[in-house]
């Protein structure tokens, strides 16, 4: 029997039906107090957001820095199913709301973006580098896929270690053309390896939309040629959401292996903080700013719980000082020492040399002090020197595309 | 006895008496005759030295193994074309400080060596595991792995499929959650297509993390140019790593080092890069029986203690100085064969105490010579020892240019003794 054009699509069509598939997510029925903590982390990861976009124009954020506004409802759905330092997380550069959304405190957050030495990495990472072993949350990665083998390697160490674990290794609609991604499906399938592949399919590709560069767009088919079912979920939607993950979690740790969620979700600002986003209208944006905001959905479905507004506006209140707390502590805070003075700690197998405070296991001891030293000043000189020849030039167009447009920053390029 | 491949013909002479032990991979067994040719006895002998693939099994196109069949018997023929292999079993070594007087020495293949260092770590720590292409079912395309599977499970020793990138990803991300994974590539060649992993992710995540994340993980495989396979299988990467803060990069020559340093790889906290050689794979050395025989990771060895003149190299090209610093004595100079073992971080301190005794230096490097370790040690011996130079500092090394297919040009383009020879004594002004 045909379907009818009518009727919707379900989202986890089985387009080969001998194989088992995960059933069809539910909308997920939260109590009022787990709507408010979702509500909660939402907003947080909204105001953090914005708040990182104001200290960028105003400098004291540098380089790249990707926000994570309107996608909100994906991390907070996803993660608050999951089991923080038991399952892992992983994902690209588009990292902050990812951590704020697995308890990670947004103070050292914000010192990182700031670059100092209070930030999680230290100042040494930035926006995109970012980590929290403590918390199973193992970054913050530059390299567009790269975070989905290297997910694939998590799940890999969960099966491995029998911990009872499962990698979450989220990636967006660009990286699903990666052929790397597509190495890692094999693998995992393969070995039936616990990891959720959350693909985060904002529209574009910072500025090349789905249709432009997809040959088959609906990217939770992706894995079909590996066996991995995929499902399509509302990623503007928390519940939905979190209904999804419930699925995924439950496919995942029953032992059948990955399986991929695709989250339609909106990016609202650009592809980066340079990014004035001229590839879609500006009615494109309205509309899910005001009809699909996953922060007023939640707080509709709120007030229908019976939550007034006078506890939302509380909750406003508390998030944004969190927000201004985080903020003032990422701007007093000191950048990292020089490493002018010979490190304390060389290991021979660690180049831990530019590392004097990482902590580094000696395994083979040693000491290779002038060098490194010298070798520390030099490429802070070679920084130096290029940022203000950026500053200078403005858009020094580093691989055209990706990079070429980032270049058109104004927060670095100053035009 | 067990046979690679099977040809077609009819047994003329019979080289290897039944029951022989111990016959090299590659060693012409019997003669096969086509129909209608004679093989006479005498001739029949001649002609196995003459032309030795006459014998060789023919390699079976549908049979995986051939790869092997085929490097292998090569590696046999390579001997006398370049020189590069000669040395290596015979060569005499200077008594390493690690080892205390009288421990016993058993002589044991590159190869071996590399297997006992990952099953003696493996047993040691159940966190060690072994990945990459025909690591497990097929005993390692170069037979580095054989055993492990048997010895620890498939759960440990995992065959991939051929997707360098993805496994090497996936290597990574494993050692960030805190197992020790080993990464074999089949050959370096091929971590090319994987080097985004071994350098963004793997190398450079302490660093970037504030020191919060580790990522203990072994890159292994046999690295540098085989016997005739041509411009994309043979190319030296010790220099491309060895830039690459964060990276340990490990490039043996011999059997003990081999061992000694692999086990030291895996235990490194750090992304390590163990560069072996696959003409190395084959030779024997002495292996001091000793449990846990462990090197340290960073310091040079003086393999060829002389006085006249240094000759600086790592992997093979420590086989082609040896053989250098014999003739050399021959001729009355005394060179000094420094074995740099690890290439990053580099032993500065041991190439710069062995200048200042011999005020002369040649660098030997199976590589090309652009950007290389070279390059590298040339210019600390400027920076850091130009006083003691009494000449510039030569180097010897590959041709620039993809290695070559043919036995005559490959043989020009590879490094040889005899230019080791005229390089030193072209800094000693003879």
């Amino acid at each position: 029997m045909a379907r009818t054009a009518k009727q919707a699509p379900a989202s986890s069509e089985p387009p080969i039906p001998n194989r088992e598939r995960p059933p069809e997510p539910k909308r997920y029925e939260p109590s009022r107090d787990e709507l408010l903590r979702f509500y909660r982390e939402m907003l947080l990861i909204r105001r953090f957001e914005e708040r990182a976009g104001q200290l960028y124009g105003l400098g004291l954020i540098g380089g790249f820095c990707h926000l994570y506004i309107g996608q909100e409802a994906v991390a907070v759905g996803l993660q608050s199913a999951m089991t923080v330092a038991k399952d892992s997380v992983i994902t690209g550069y588009r990292d902050h709301g990812h951590m704020l959304a697995y308890g990670i405190d947004p103070k050292v957050i914000m010192a990182e973006l700031t670059g100092r030495a209070a930030g999680i990495s230290k100042g040494k990472g930035g926006s995109m580098h970012m980590f929290s072993v403590e918390h199973g949350f193992y970054g913050g990665h530059g390299i567009v896929g790269a975070q989905v083998p290297l997910g694939t390697g998590l799940a890999f160490k969960h099966k491995y270690s029998g911990d009872g674990g499962v990698c979450l290794s989220y990636f967006g609609d660009g990286a699903a053309n990666q052929g790397q991604v597509y190495e890692a499906f094999n693998m995992a399938r393969l070995w039936n390896l616990p990891v959720i592949y959350a693909i985060e399919n904002n529209k574009y590709a910072m500025g090349t939309s789905v249709e432009r560069s997809h040959s088959e767009p609906l990217l939770y088919r992706r894995g079909e040629s590996f066996r991995i079912p995929g499902i399509q979920v509302d990623g503007m939607d928390v519940l939905a959401v979190r209904g999804a993950a419930e699925v995924a979690l439950d496919w995942t740790r029953s032992g059948k292996g990955p399986i991929i969620i695709e989250f339609l979700t909106y990016r609202y600002r650009g592809h980066s903080m340079s990014d004035p986003a001229r590839y879609r209208s500006r009615e494109e944006v309205q509309g899910y700013r005001e009809g699909r905001d996953p922060i007023e959905h939640a707080a509709r479905d709120l007030e229908a719980l019976g939550v007034g507004a006078d506890e939302l506006k509380a909750i406003d209140k508390e998030i944004k000082d969190i927000v201004v707390q985080a903020a003032k502590f990422a701007e007093d805070a000191p950048e990292p020492p020089s490493p002018s003075s010979a490190p304390t700690c060389w290991s021979g197998a660690t180049d831990g040399d530019r590392i004097e405070d990482a902590g580094a296991v000696a395994d083979h001891g040693g000491r290779h002090a002038g060098q490194v030293a010298g070798q520390g000043r030099r490429r802070g000189e070679v920084g130096r020197r290029a940022r203000r020849d950026r500053d200078r030039q403005g858009d020094d167009g580093v691989r055209g595309g990706r990079r070429g447009q980032d270049r058109q920053d104004p927060g670095r390029g100053r035009h | 006895m067990e046979f690679e491949a099977v040809d077609e013909g009819k047994i003329a002479k019979i080289l290897v008496a039944e029951g022989t032990d111990g016959v090299k991979v590659g060693q012409p067994i019997a003669l096969l005759a086509a129909d209608g040719e004679q093989v006479s006895d005498g001739g029949a002998t001649a002609s196995a030295e003459a032309s030795p693939q006459a014998e060789e099994p023919t390699p079976t196109p549908s049979d995986q193994k051939t790869e092997l069949t085929a490097i292998e018997t090569a590696d046999a023929q390579r001997e006398p074309e370049t020189g590069t292999a000669q040395l290596a079993g015979a060569a005499t070594q200077a008594s390493d400080p690690d080892v205390p007087e009288g421990t016993a020495l058993i002589s044991t293949t590159v190869r071996e060596a590399l297997r006992d260092a990952m099953a003696e770590e493996m047993r040691r720590d159940e966190r060690v595991f072994v990945i990459g292409e025909e690591v497990a079912e097929y005993q390692g395309a170069y037979k580095v792995t054989q055993g492990l599977l048997d010895a620890f499970g498939p759960a440990r020793v995992v065959d991939t499929p051929i997707t360098e990138y993805g496994f090497a990803g996936l290597g990574t991300g494993a050692a960030m959650g805190g197992l020790r994974p080993i990464v074999e590539f089949m050959t370096f060649n091929f971590a090319m297509q994987a080097i985004d992993h071994i350098i963004n992710s793997a190398a450079k995540t302490n660093y970037m993390s504030g020191g919060q994340m580790r990522c203990p993980i072994v890159f292994r495989g046999p690295n540098g140019a085989a016997s005739r396979v041509g411009a994309q299988h043979s190319q030296n990467y010790a220099p491309w790593y060895a830039s690459v803060p964060g990276l340990v990069v490990i490039a043996p020559y011999s059997a003990a080092d081999a061992k000694g340093l692999l086990k030291a790889a895996i235990r490194s906290e750090d992304p390590v890069v163990f560069l072996e050689n696959e003409l190395l794979y084959g030779q024997s050395f002495e292996v001091p029986q000793i449990d846990d025989y462990l090197l340290p990771i960073g310091k040079a060895r003086v393999v060829w203690p002389g006085r006249d003149v240094t000759l600086v190299s790592y992997s093979i090209g420590v086989g082609v100085a040896l053989e250098a610093a014999q003739q050399l004595a021959g001729e009355g100079i005394e060179a000094e064969v420094i074995d740099l073992r690890t290439l990053r971080p580099l032993d500065t301190a041991t190439v710069l105490e062995s200048l200042k005794r011999t005020n002369r230096m040649v660098v030997v490097e199976e590589g090309w010579p652009t950007c290389s370790i070279s390059s590298e040690i040339i210019a600390v011996a400027m920076t850091e020892g130009f006083d003691d130079l009494d000449a510039p500092v030569l180097r010897v090394t590959d041709a620039d240019v993809p290695l070559p297919y043919a036995a005559n040009l490959e043989k020009l383009a590879l490094i040889k003794a005899g230019d080791v020879v005229s390089a030193a004594r072209a800094v000693c002004y003879r």
